[in-house]
This record gives structure tokens, C-alpha cells and sequence, in this order.
């Protein structure tokens, strides 16, 4: 599915990079520790989690993930979106809970990877 | 080519600069994307954990025909046990760290996974030394581990256990 057709599933706001709500993402990865985020080794990923601070776009940069999901309604600050403009990265934030997030990407055909 | 790194310890705002400057210069190096990935996610790893338990620190990066070899140095309370730090699932991070996303006891293995050669020397007290080859070919390294421990210093190499990303 598109970036694009994942925010809407979501109830989600694109808030850097929207110029690419037309790129594909295959699989998606829920989490909020990096460590394990950094062992994640497929492309067209998307990242689904409720941390927000600069090292979350910091591990997607070093893992080369272009598109970020943010849950629970976290209000990602402009430091953040700075370097994620920098890494030409996808910032999505969703009023949804990771756990809802991931269940309508799922259900929408988006795959696991582990 | 050589250059080098400053890494303040505690400071998380600047956590993953060196690791940014050196995918960088791998990029404009031409160095085989799936290298490049291996080695700033080891690197990266290494500069979380010194700004995460040490007072500062620095990166050395040599690269030439055939490898990247990163050397990354603190100045820090350094490693009591090493064999047990590089146990999956143990650490000893501060909330704070946690709340930035790590400190979950996998730095150490998956800067491991992510190269050739993996060397780590530790003085506790004083610091901390983690090199880190990856090869630019398709060199293999021993898988062998070799252990060296000596009174109140430790050192521990590892061979390649590179996952394939």
C-alpha cells in the first residue's frame, strides 16, 4: 500500500516529507526499543511506535527506514522533524494506540517480519 | 583514510552524529550499501552506549581497499564482567536511557552481529575500547571465539556472526 492510503487507515496526519504519500511500504514493525528496531533488515518498512524524541529518527536513519508511525496521539516536536527532513523520512502521527495501529495495517495487508 | 570523533557521554541530543557523519563519507566512498549499513548500525550502537555510560568519548574510523575498522574509545566507569554485559537482555542503563529506546542489553550483541571482527577491552574504572572490521569483499573471518582475561583488564574478540541484511 501507499503512505498515502496508510494514513488514511489510520486516521493519520503526514507531517514531513508528504511529497512521498505515493511511495509503497510492504512490511511493518512495531516497536519502541531501538535496539530491536536496529535488527529489522527488510526494505519498505514502516515503523510503528509511541516514542517520540530524535533518536527514534536517529535508529530509523542507521536502519534505513523512510517512513515512521507515530501512536497515541505523541506531538512530535521540530528538532525531530528537522532530522527527518534531513533523511528525507515520512512522519505520520495517528490519535490510535500502536496496538490499533498495527492491527489495521495488518488487517490491510501490510506484513510482519518476524 | 582516516578521521576521528568526539563523543560527549550524557549528551543524547547529539547520540547518532558520528554515526551520521560516517555513513555519510561511506556513501560518497561508494561502499557497498549493505557494508555501510552493517557498519554505522555497529557504530551507532557503540555511541549509544557512551554517551549512555561514559563521560566522553571518541571514534576512530580507518578505512582502506579491503575494510572498515572503527575503533570507538571512552573514558568511563569501563566493564566489570564482559561476558556477562554480552549476554542478550542484560544491562545496566538508567531509566533515562531506557526511555530513549535502549537499554534493553542488545547493544553489544548487535554491534557483534553487525561486524567482521569485534574486539572489546575494558579497564573498569578508567574505560572502555570496542573495535569493529567489517570487510569491504567477501573475506571470512574465523568464526572462533577467543577469550583473553587478565587480572583487572578483560578483552574479548569475537569472530564474524554478521546477520545478512
Amino acid at each position: 500500500m501507499t503512505i498515502g492510503e496508510l494514513t488514511g487507515l489510520i486516521d493519520g496526519k503526514i507531517i514531513c516529507c508528504e511529497e512521498k504519500r505515493s511511495e509503497l511500504v510492504e512490511h511493518a514493525f512495531a516497536s519502541d526499543l531501538m535496539s530491536d528496531v536496529l535488527t529489522v533488515e527488510k526494505e519498505n518498512l514502516v515503523l510503528i511506535t509511541g516514542l517520540a524524541n530524535l533518536q527514534v529518527i536517529r535508529t530509523a536513519e542507521m536502519a534505513e527506514i523512510g517512513c515512521i508511525v507515530f501512536g497515541r496521539d505523541k506531538k512530535v516536536g521540530a528538532d525531530i522533524i528537522d532530522l527527518a527532513k534531513q533523511n528525507n523520512m515520512v512522519l505520520v502521527e495517528s490519535p490510535h494506540s500502536v496496538f490499533h495501529i498495527s492491527g489495521e495495517l495488518y488487517k490491510a495487508g501490510l506484513k510482519s517480519i518476524y | 583514510m582516516q578521521f576521528s570523533h568526539k563523543i560527549a557521554g550524557g549528551d543524547f541530543s547529539r547520540a547518532g552524529h558520528a554515526a551520521s557523519s560516517v555513513k555519510r563519507v561511506l556513501r560518497e566512498l561508494n561502499i557497498d550499501p549493505i557494508v555501510s549499513k552493517h557498519v554505522v548500525i555497529g557504530l551507532y550502537e557503540a555511541e549509544v552506549n557512551v554517551v549512555a555510560h561514559a563521560w566522553s568519548g571518541t571514534v576512530d574510523v580507518d578505512i582502506d581497499g579491503t575494510r572498515v575498522k572503527i575503533t570507538i574509545t571512552d573514558k568511563g566507569p569501563g566493564i566489570e564482567d564482559i561476558e556477562r554485559a554480552m549476554e542478550e537482555g542484560y544491562s545496566t542503563a538508567s531509566a533515562e536511557v531506557r526511555e530513549m529506546g535502549f537499554g534493553a542489553g542488545l547493544g553489544l550483541s548487535n554491534m557483534k552481529k553487525n561486524s567482521d571482527s569485534f574486539v572489546i577491552e575494558s579497564i573498569p574504572g578508567e574505560g572502555t575500547k570496542v573495535e569493529l572490521v567489517n570487510y569491504l569483499g567477501r573475506h571470512k573471518v574465523p568464526s572462533s571465539i577467543k577469550n583473553t582475561l587478565k587480572a583487572g583488564r578483560t578483552a574479548t574478540s569475537y569472530g564474524s556472526n554478521k546477520t545478512g541484511i
